[in-house]
């Protein structure tokens, strides 16, 4: 018999409709590999209670012969970003640790509701602001890939959501939510040789998923595949009146309407993408990348997005600005850390509780948003950063009248060894080149593996579409997919 | 743009974060790298251009004036680091 792990979701879900195995199998499989990988660190919470009730319940229904739901017998890994009642939902921070919500945000309760059980709760930077999962609280995460060389350096899994794309690329879970503010779905995607996918901004609703930069933060899925992706997304999707920037639409059948044709849909591809000191693997998966389009027959069209090299120091004004904002909330009344030494007052409590309860990079972020919103400098900063914002919008909107989707890299480099780089904050943030404008401009994005290195590590393309327009990314990332062959695995260790 | 400790001490009081001498040294010359890089957008010519208000456009709802939520006190309470008698507790502000 098959390792049930080797599966995928849309494996999972039709096995378990047909009765190949059941559905309590599967769950027990993964919490027992989940219950292996430690020396991963990917999960800070482990919930195989919650996988297997589900799993039970799968198979209840089967015997008694209910359709089954859309995703009945598939466990997944949940971003420790999402709320989820009764479980720790610690956003890998020390001041919300303990913090168990009395609620479950939306997305993940669309997830249990399609028949979804949870195997725990995955590590990631902290509060989501990271490239590399090197500023959770609770200890890095271990990519499960090893550099080809012989040296066993410990490499990033990505970041944000690195505990989702470890566990996924190591096959602890079929597949996990992730969150993307400024790339934290697609560089970890990238990084660790799996699919995930940011759709447009207000698809996914926010509500329970603690907050980090209002205006960008988008949920996703994060799988081995790009159908598991566009499974996933469809639970994940949908209106919902709790977020006021949730979008009122029906949640279009993207698997039923997956084609990996790309006749008489042209691809766009951005000059200002090619950047300075690009390594020349990654200027030649991209050159593959093209030839794959073109192949399933898409025309291939250059395109121009001006303003591109502003994305980013426009992002790191708006991003802190708005998570200066957004963690006022925690103060040390309400829920999570509270430091109050002997005698102090109400004021010395906010400043200690708050130097105690965030990391370094949180605290960086939280005092550059603050100094950028400070009076007589808000409209230097944060104004003009909106209005480059526009700009950037608008260069794809021009880019839309030429191309139906962009293809570009997902990230300049191939995952790079921890530590490398945490000590230089700017070198981390350029990480993000590639997937910060479409970040800002709110558009769907994926990125889907398309090779590897020299060093045997996985490289990632992105697509980028239309707002609204998730299925032509997803049928341009299957077009690739279906022609990089990508069969790479990592070889296990822990 | 260099960014004095007495700067860096400025904004971390405004942001309620309680910083020690070492990190205040540590931060000047951090904060104003990064403040240096986001420099550049200055040099983008914006006049004309209206800030971003929303990225995918949508109208603002009203939804019926009901309500739809209350009533969940332990709830509210349940994860305060101190709570007495229903409310939440803080250091006496008032003398």
């Amino acid at each position: 018999m098959t390792d049930l792990t080797d599966l995928g979701i849309r494996d999972i879900r039709d096995g378990v409709r047909a009765g190949t195995f059941s559905a309590r199998e599967v769950a027990e499989a993964f919490t027992a590999a989940v219950a292996a990988a430690k020396p991963l660190n990917a999960f800070l919470v482990e919930t195989p209670e919650h996988a297997l009730a589900a799993a039970d319940s799968a198979d209840a229904a089967r015997a008694a012969g209910e359709v089954p739901k859309p995703l009945a017998g598939v466990p997944i890994g949940m971003k420790d970003l999402f709320c989820t009642k009764g479980v720790p939902s610690t956003a890998a921070s020390h001041i919300l640790e303990g913090f168990t919500p009395e609620y479950e945000s939306t997305v993940s309760q669309k997830l249990w509701d399609a028949g979804a059980g949870m195997l725990g709760k995955l590590n990631m930077d902290q509060f989501a602001m990271g490239s590399s999962n090197e500023t959770s609280y609770f200890g890095e995460v271990v990519s499960p890939w090893r550099r080809a060389d012989g040296g066993n350096a410990p490499l990033a899994p990505g970041g944000s959501s690195g505990g989702s794309s470890a566990a996924v690329a190591a096959r602890i879970a079929p597949g996990a939510t992730g969150t993307d503010t400024g790339g934290s779905i697609r560089q970890p995607a990238a990084f660790t040789g799996i699919s995930g996918i940011k759709p447009t901004y207000g698809r996914c609703s926010r509500w329970g998923v603690i907050a980090f930069a209002s205006s960008l933060d988008q949920a996703g899925p994060m799988a081995r595949d790009v159908r598991d992706c566009a499974i996933l997304l469809e639970a994940m999707a949908g209106f919902d009146p709790k977020d006021a920037t949730s979008l009122d639409l029906e949640v279009p059948r993207w698997e039923a309407g997956l084609n990996a044709s790309l006749k008489g849909k042209r691809v766009g591809i951005p000059r200002e993408y090619r950047v300075d000191d690009m390594p020349a693997e990654i200027d030649a998966l991209w050159q593959r990348g093209i030839d794959w389009l073109r192949d399933a027959g898409a025309e291939i069209v250059e395109v121009s997005l001006p303003h591109t090299r502003y994305a980013l120091p426009a992002y790191y004004i708006i991003a802190p600005a708005e998570a200066s904002s957004n963690l006022a909330r925690y103060d040390g009344v309400r829920y999570g850390l509270r430091d109050l030494p002997e005698g102090a007052n109400l004021q010395e409590m906010y400043a200690r509780t708050r130097a105690e309860g965030f990391g370094d990079e949180v605290k960086r972020r939280i005092l550059i948003g603050t100094y950028v919103l400070s009076a007589g400098f808000y409209d230097a900063y944060y104004t003009q950063a909106q209005k480059v914002r526009t700009l950037i919008a608008r260069d794809f909107e021009r880019a839309w009248e030429q191309c139906d989707v962009l293809l570009t890299p997902t990230a300049p480099s191939a995952a790079f060894a921890l530590g490398e780089k945490a000590a230089d904050p700017l070198a981390m943030y350029l990480n993000d080149v590639f997937t910060v404008p479409s970040s800002l401009a709110g558009l769907p994005a994926m990125s889907v593996p398309g090779g590897v290195d020299a060093g045997g590590l996985p490289l990632g393309l992105q697509i980028i579409g239309r707002p609204l327009d998730e299925q032509g990314v997803l049928d341009a990332a299957l077009a690739i997919e279906e022609r990089a062959g990508f069969v790479a695995r990592p070889a296990r260790w822990w | 743009m260099s960014v004095d400790i007495a700067t860096v001490r400025r904004i971390a009081g405004l942001a309620r974060i309680a910083i020690t001498e070492e990190e205040a040294e540590r931060l000047s010359p951090e904060l104003g790298n990064i403040l240096d890089w986001i420099e550049q957008l200055g040099e983008v010519d914006t006049a004309g251009v209206e800030p971003m208000t929303a990225v995918i456009a949508n109208r603002l709802r009203l939804r019926d004036d009901v309500v739809t939520d209350g009533g969940i006190r332990e709830s509210v309470l349940a994860n305060a680091p101190q709570a007495e008698h229903g409310f939440f507790t803080v250091p006496k502000v008032i003398e």
